[in-house]
């Protein structure tokens, strides 16, 4: 069987970043697997800017961001397969593949990074009544078809949900000749980034109907009507307030669903709330030398953080490598279980955090939490307390869901406070 | 003009129409059904529970109770014939309160009287460990191990496919609308064609009545009632929440739903039972899709309704009397109808193209084709999550289309998209395309490789990508002027 150091299942950003941070840091063998025939993941459909302000300080592309990555992991000489798709993990780290040029074929890893990416989540999970004509597309299909295959897929739009994908579609669709007529948005505030809100949206003069929803589709074989209506507080539509948008097209930017279906099989324990693997400070998945990062761990409004936290990935893989094949000589290091760990736990109005427990004695000097908040909050301290003692305490203006916040620990901190079993991520009034 | 002249006319290809079909081309005659719609299994063949069902409901001495014992007999010998997909899960009717537990025999004892084998009636506790996720509320059920489930989409084009290969012609988006009478002959007027036949088999699903109506006397009307169904489709992660079909003892509060798993892995749960006017109307209602996610829980515990990946509705083809209607129509000779199929119409499908097939083999004196003419047997589709590694990678080898997957959630390849594409009656839209191999039917519901198989059609069939449909005509995927 074919054997490798570290094997990464996924050529986006996160996987290209991945595999460039672990070459870097000393492992060189290392194989990157990509169904697509092209490397850089979603943001080859994304063909707007404003991608890489963090990274490059400069406002890029999607493929251009992407190219950067590409070049420089062809440079270091990294293999990436495409057109290779991976349809089995197992927990012993043998990757099987499919590939029109070498079939079905293994490989076994010393370590795997899963960098996935998601998926969009589809119209049925949200149950609207109505026929299922053609024109209901998710906003990364249509985004798929206008900017890649330069097809059009409608004419007059309703989009649901305001999701960024959806914010930029609006706009997408808008510049193309299309006629957008609303974003209708279950909440009581949008699930993307305001600046997206501004530009995609306000700049056109698309109006955002947040507590809205979709009540019925019209048409038989293609979209002819969609009706929108209020919800009240606990979602529900407001009987009487149901306008009917004639319309085409229907695109869905309703939520994003990390794609660990490789994941589960592998045995890798997943959380309910992000739906993606539960990792430590390494973003060790649940089964050792299983690391994962990108949209696949936990879904990222902008892809400078992806980079960032798939390079994290790819170090700690070589790191694990590197030890795996000392240990083997020496026996020095132990496995996760005889070290001290916290588990992080969010509270107060924080949903999830990334990472879920820490080793202190693992960590690097500085650690950063990344989380999201389950509502819009104005003027409110996050805080962080290990044990009892609070290491954390900064006001921030405005908190939204679409928005991921982060906070940054520091090993100092956790191994002074020697009994400690936990650390609270949380939002407080003062 | 005698190219136009048929010995039968079939109208409708739903499973009635292409079992008649199948059956008919074992002998020597000029068979061609005619469908108003772009593909085979448009109509409610397309959109029902999926279950073989045992035999038990139906009243003793109808000829629901006899087709029904008998297709389920013929589903499962059929199923290795023409290569569909068919799973022996049994089932089981479950009482939920003792005070109806009488119901139970009441089903046993029709079942045995309908001559359905190894019927059973089981405890709590056997029952629970049958069944782990049972309602507490459980008291006892019926066991029914002939009980199965069937892929509807995969039956009804390995009948059709079959008839095909052995002569019988399709022809579709093609809508009856006239039967009239030349001397001896039935002329039928389907869309642009009019085609001549000695003999026309009525199987025009929730339409039956009309075509019925068009050659009977009018005394001899019948009425279809469309009577609506509504489901949830649960992702292949919930599909192992229930081993077995699990149906509802009705009680005083009225029917249940049945949960079920389905053979390609999912959950089902559903129908309701609505009669609606409008016999085009297959949309879901808000009211009958809370009707499911409140009654599911009614046998079963903690159905996984966020696993939701579709719903959907089909309407039974309901007449009162609550039989199927099969035979020849008084003062229309040799126009047979085979009407009013509702459930368990899918399960009886096999026993009804025999029988048909009988009636019209003797009304028209046809005979069978000479030994060695008919080929029974038909070759399914590859289906990749049956295979193994080892059994995949050969395949690859022979042709690397099947290492490039197109659908990611089902786990479909370019070569079985092709092949769709390529078979009689080929696949000509993105629906029939996941009739046949299954694509866009997992939990991403096409927005992965809907662009992909468009290409595919692109390719392979010469279409323009605006003619690409989602299910035939008016159903465009895309804008057909292109960009501005
Ligand atoms: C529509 C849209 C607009 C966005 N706009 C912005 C923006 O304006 N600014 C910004 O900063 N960020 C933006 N983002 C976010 C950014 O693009 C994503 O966060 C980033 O692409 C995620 O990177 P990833 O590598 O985790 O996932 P992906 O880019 O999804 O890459 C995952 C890769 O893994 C491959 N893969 C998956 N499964 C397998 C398998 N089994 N075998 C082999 N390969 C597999 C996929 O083909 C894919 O190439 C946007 C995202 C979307 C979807
Ligand atoms: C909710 C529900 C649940 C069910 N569950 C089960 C079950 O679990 N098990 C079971 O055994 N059975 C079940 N059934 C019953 C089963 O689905 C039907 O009995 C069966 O599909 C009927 O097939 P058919 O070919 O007679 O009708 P259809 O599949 O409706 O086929 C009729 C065809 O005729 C065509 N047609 C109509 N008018 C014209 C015209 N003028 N010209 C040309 N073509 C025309 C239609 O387009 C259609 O394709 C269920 C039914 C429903 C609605």
């Amino acid at each position: 069987m074919e054997s490798r150091d570290i094997v990464i299942i996924g050529g986006g950003p996160a996987g290209l970043a991945a595999a460039i941070a672990a070459h870097e840091a000393g492992c060189t063998d290392v194989l990157v697997l990509e169904r697509d025939v092209q490397l850089g993941g979603i943001l080859n459909q994304c063909i707007h800017n404003g991608f890489g302000l963090h990274t490059f300080k400069e406002e890029l592309t999607g493929p251009e961001y992407a190219a950067r990555y590409v070049d420089r992991a062809r440079e270091l000489g990294i293999e990436c397969r495409l057109g290779t798709m991976v349809v089995e993990l197992t927990p012993e780290h043998v990757v099987w593949t499919v590939s029109p040029d070498r079939g079905v074929h293994a490989i076994s890893a010393k370590a795997v990074i899963l960098a996935m990416g998601c998926r969009e989540r589809p119209r049925g999970a949200l149950n609207i009544p109505g026929f299922r004509p053609a024109g209901i597309f998710s906003a990364g299909t249509a985004q798929r078809l206008v900017n890649i295959e330069g097809e059009m897929p409608g004419r007059e739009v309703v989009i649901l949900g305001s999701g960024d994908i959806g914010l930029i579609m609006a706009r997408r669709m808008t510049l193309e000749g299309a006629h957008v007529a609303c974003v209708a948005e279950l909440m009581p505030y949008s699930g993307g980034l305001k600046r997206n809100i501004v530009q995609c949206l306000d700049d056109y003069g698309i109006p955002l109907l947040l507590s809205h929803t979709v009540t019925r589709v019209e048409g038989i074989n293609r979209v002819e009507a969609v009706w929108v209506a209020e919800v009240d507080e606990s979602l529900r539509p407001i009987a009487g307030t149901e306008v009917r948008y004639p319309c085409d097209t229907l695109l869905l930017s309703v939520g994003l669903l990390p794609e660990n279906e490789l994941s589960r099989d592998a045995g890798v324990e997943l959380s309910p709330v992000t739906r993606g693997p539960v990792v430590d400070d390494a973003l060790q998945t649940s089964v050792e030398g299983v690391f994962a990062c990108g949209n696949v761990l936990h879904v990222h409004d902008l892809v400078d953080y992806v980079s960032q936290e798939a390079a994290a990935a790819g170090r700690a893989a070589a790191r694990y490598v590197a030890n795996s094949s000392s240990e083997a000589e020496s026996q020095t290091e132990g496995t996760r279980e005889d070290e001290r760990c916290l588990s992080v736990v969010a509270e107060g109005g924080v949903r999830y955090t990334v990472p879920s427990t820490v080793y202190p004695a693992r960590m690097d000097e500085k650690l950063l939490v990344r989380f999201r908040v389950d509502n819009v909050y104005r003027d409110r301290f996050v805080s962080v307390y290990v044990g009892n003692k609070r290491v954390w305490h900064r006001k921030r203006r405005v908190m939204a869901p679409g928005e991921m916040e982060d906070v940054s620990l520091k090993r100092a901190d956790l191994e002074a406070a020697v009994g400690a079993t936990t650390i609270r991520v949380t939002l407080e009034e003062e | 003009m005698t190219d136009n002249l048929y010995d039968v006319v079939v109208i409708g290809a739903g499973v009635s129409g292409c079992a008649i079909a199948r059956e008919l081309s074992r002998l020597d005659a000029r068979v061609c059904v005619v469908e108003r719609e772009e593909d085979v299994c448009c109509g409610t063949s397309k959109a029902n529970s999926a279950i073989v069902h045992a035999g038990f409901d139906a009243q003793p001495g109808t000829l629901m109770a006899r087709l029904n014992v008998e297709g389920n007999r013929l589903m499962y010998e059929w199923a290795t014939e023409l290569e569909f997909a068919v799973m022996q899960v049994g089932s089981l009717v479950v009482c939920v309160s003792e005070d109806t537990r009488a119901g139970l025999d009441v089903l046993l004892e029709r079942g045995k009287e309908n001559g359905v084998p190894d019927l059973r009636i089981i405890e709590r506790d056997e029952l629970r460990e049958m069944e782990p996720n049972i309602s507490d509320d459980a008291v006892a059920a019926l066991w029914a191990p002939t009980g199965g489930i069937v892929d509807p989409f995969g039956l009804t084009v390995a009948l059709a496919e079959n008839a095909a290969a052995n002569g019988v012609e399709f022809c579709f988006n093609a809508p009856v609308s006239e039967i009239e009478r030349d001397g001896d002959i039935w002329v039928v007027t389907a869309g642009e064609r009019h085609l001549r036949a000695r003999a026309v088999v009525n199987a025009a699903g929730v339409y039956a009545d009309e075509m019925h109506n068009l050659v009977a006397t009018p005394d001899d009307q019948l009425r279809i009632i469309p009577r609506k169904g509504e489901y949830f489709l649960l992702d292949t992660t919930a599909g192992p929440h229930v081993r077995h079909t699990v149906f509802m003892l009705p009680t005083k509060m009225g029917k249940g739903v049945l949960v079920s798993p389905t053979v390609h892995g999912n959950l089902i749960v559903g129908p309701t039972a609505t009669d609606v006017d409008d016999k085009e109307s297959t949309d879901t209602t808000a009211e009958g899709l809370a009707e499911v996610a409140t009654k599911s829980s009614l046998t079963v515990r903690d159905v996984p309704l966020r696993e939701v990946i579709t719903s959907f509705a089909g309407l039974r083809a309901h007449q009162e009397a609550h039989d199927f209607v099969i035979g020849e129509v008084s003062g229309a000779p040799r126009f047979f109808d085979c009407a009013a199929i509702e459930s368990p119409g899918l399960t009886s499908a096999p026993a009804i193209g025999v029988m048909v097939a009988g009636l019209v083999r003797e009304g028209l004196d046809l005979e069978e084709k000479p030994a060695g003419e008919f080929e029974p047997t038909r070759k399914g589709y590859v289906n990749l999550m049956a295979l193994s590694f080892d059994e995949w990678s050969e395949l690859c080898e022979k042709d690397a289309a099947y290492g490039h997957i197109v659908c990611r959630c089902c786990r479909v390849s370019e070569a079985q998209i092709v092949d769709a594409i390529h078979r009689v009656p080929s696949a000509r839209s993105l629906d029939a395309v996941k009739r046949r191999v299954g694509a866009t039917m997992g939990r991403c519901q096409g927005g992965f490789c809907s662009p992909k198989i468009m290409e595919l059609f692109v390719r392979e069939s010469g279409m323009r990508p605006e003619e690409i449909t989602k299910r035939g005509p008016g159903s465009q995927i895309l804008i057909e002027e292109g960009r501005a």
